[in-house]
């Protein structure tokens, strides 16, 4: 106790204790699906410690990356399998887990005045992790990786203009090479990470200060959630959060030694070769609804390049598509249909992304696009129908 | 205090806000120079090939910049191009789909290029004939000296070709 009134006169740690932990209160009327949001914390935490260690014997250059990853890492360093199947598989269930936290922040409304900053600095956090486990995946310099990065960086020539050259400018070389690989490298493991740190604070910071939404998206005072109708997030709230978290990791280590091979394309165990495309590539499942809008208007690449920008950043201007002064699904009939065919939409683009590009898969391909963007088309309109209802009500 | 005239200390603000742009300025334009092409990648530019090492109905494919260049020697029974021959029967396009950038395969049994990734299809003159492909495969700039071409330099054929706008 002594060390601790000694580092509280240097650093007031006990009042940085009590708002971060002991007096931030999370409303009682939550569910599991707030526990998201720390699952993501340890997600990211096992994937900054499994890349450090395959840091040590990975070779970001065009000649030894390959047998870095699948040699050395795999055959020759003890354990070494350990550390790149969990870094893998964390990437992907990263995904899963995003996904999660964030459609519960759809459906309970949790975008909205005052959380409006919570959500845009989650969607960057979104995009820069989406950026993030893009660059990763050209690392192990297999053909998956190669084509994903050549078709992806393809698309940047798109742009009037200046398209061509920034091509050229973001590989570094008229085609993806060991520029390319060392420059991804760079993002990957320096200044993405740092970005998503950065992001992470300003985003923690934002919920100290607005505070978690609830069930039923009504506000409460930190004196009400004090006094009977919240919980302090330490030890409460956290003693069901590491249920949760033990819960968890018991689902993610099965993957990692049973099922981690969902998270590595066997197409990626062929060293890239510029000069072959593997017959069928497609991107890892959790881009495959946004590629599935990319392809869906396949009558028009243009429209079709569009329509997969605006899919991706859409949802981060939520707070002001959806104006309803109601904040939760749960007292939203309307919104709550909307709601569950988007997220069944979301899933169908997803399985879709998958299937060949043709005939009957091209035409469900736009027409689950269409849905896409009907959600949050459709988002301005209830809002004003629920206006209505609320003020003729009264 | 609005109405007066810029004082000391704000002079002495603007002065150096300026400057500090002029730093951030200059950081941000190397940081950008740092990832151009280096110049031994600039220097691969040109690539020669002997066109009469193709027998008809033969594909053959030539590095180029990184780039796979096809180049296919037609035989009658493929489809006729106006205009987009190098020389004859020869077709030299870039093996680089206009959708998203795979690479096609040639099927030899329907005589069309096959894009692999989206299903885009090219017929032996490299026009797009099916699927998500805007146009057609691009015709590298090329110079042709007898039977031999030279990839990435612009003759007069290349050029004529160009102005019609048969190359893209």
């Amino acid at each position: 106790m002594k060390f601790m009134d000694w580092l509280d006169e240097r650093l007031a740690v006990r009042q940085l204790i009590k708002v971060m932990l002991t007096e931030y209160y999370v409303p009682k009327n939550i569910n599991f699906l707030w526990s998201f949001g720390v699952l993501i914390m340890v997600v990211f935490a096992i994937l900054v410690v499994s890349g450090i260690f395959l840091l040590m014997y990975y070779k970001p250059d065009s000649h030894l990356a390959f047998d870095s990853v699948n040699k050395t890492i795999m055959m020759d360093v003890e354990y070494g399998w350990l550390f790149r199947h969990t870094h893998a598989v964390a990437a992907s269930i990263m995904f899963l887990v995003l996904y999660v936290h964030m459609a519960r922040g759809i459906y309970y409304g949790s975008f909205k005045a005052p959380r409006e900053i919570v959500w845009i600095t989650g969607y960057i956090l979104f995009v820069l992790m989406a950026a993030t486990a893009f660059t990763g995946y050209l690392l192990p310099w297999g053909q998956m990786s190669y084509w994903a990065a050549q078709t992806i960086t393809t698309l940047f020539e798109k742009i009037p203009f200046i398209g061509p050259d920034l091509v050229v400018w973001i590989r570094g070389n008229y085609i993806v090479e060991d520029a390319t690989l060392t420059r991804f490298f760079a993002l990957h493991v320096v200044f993405l990470p740092l970005l998503l740190i950065v992001f992470t604070a300003i985003h923690l910071y934002a919920v100290r200060i607005v505070g978690s939404n609830n069930e039923d998206g009504i506000e409460l005072t930190k004196e009400e959630k004090k006094h009977g109708k919240g919980i302090p997030f330490w030890p409460v709230f956290m003693a069901k959060e590491f249920f949760v978290i033990s819960v968890f990791l018991i689902f993610f280590f099965y993957l990692v030694f049973y099922q981690y091979k969902f998270a590595m394309d066997p197409i990626n165990f062929t060293p890239a070769d510029y000069l072959q495309t593997p017959t069928h590539i497609y991107p890892e499942w959790y881009f495959l609804a946004f590629y599935e809008v990319l392809r869906g208007f396949f009558f028009s690449q243009n429209l079709g390049l569009i329509a997969f920008v605006l899919s991706m950043f859409i949802a981060a201007f939520l707070p002001w598509l959806d104006t309803s002064p109601i904040k939760s699904g749960n007292h939203r009939p309307l919104y709550k249909i909307l709601f569950f065919i988007f997220v069944a939409d979301f899933v169908f683009l997803t399985i879709l992304g998958k299937l060949p590009p043709t005939g009957l898969y091209a035409w469900l391909g736009f027409a689950g696009s269409l849905v896409y963007f009907a959600f949050f088309f459709a988002l301005p309109i209830i809002s004003r129908i629920e206006k209505k209802k609320l003020e003729g009500g009264r | 205090m609005a109405d007066e005239k810029v004082s000391r200390r704000d002079f002495l603000l603007y002065a150096m806000g300026a400057w500090a742009a002029v730093g951030v300025g200059s950081v941000l334009y190397a940081m950008y120079k740092t990832w151009e092409p280096l110049p031994e990648v600039k220097a691969q530019a040109t690539v020669t090939f002997d066109l009469s090492s193709v027998e008809p109905g033969q594909i053959k494919v030539v590095s180029w910049r990184g780039k796979p260049v096809f180049v296919l020697r037609r035989t009658p029974d493929m489809a006729k191009c106006d205009g987009r021959s190098v020389k004859g029967d020869y077709t030299v396009v870039l093996g680089i789909c206009t959708h998203l950038g795979c690479i096609p395969n040639w099927e030899p049994d329907k005589k069309i290029w096959h894009c692999p990734c989206h299903g885009g299809e090219y017929d032996a003159c490299g026009k797009n004939i099916f699927g998500p492909p805007p146009r057609p495969l691009d015709v590298p700039p090329f110079k042709l000296e007898g039977n031999t071409i030279v990839l990435g330099e612009e003759g007069p054929e290349y050029k004529q070709m160009k102005e019609k706008g048969l190359t893209v």
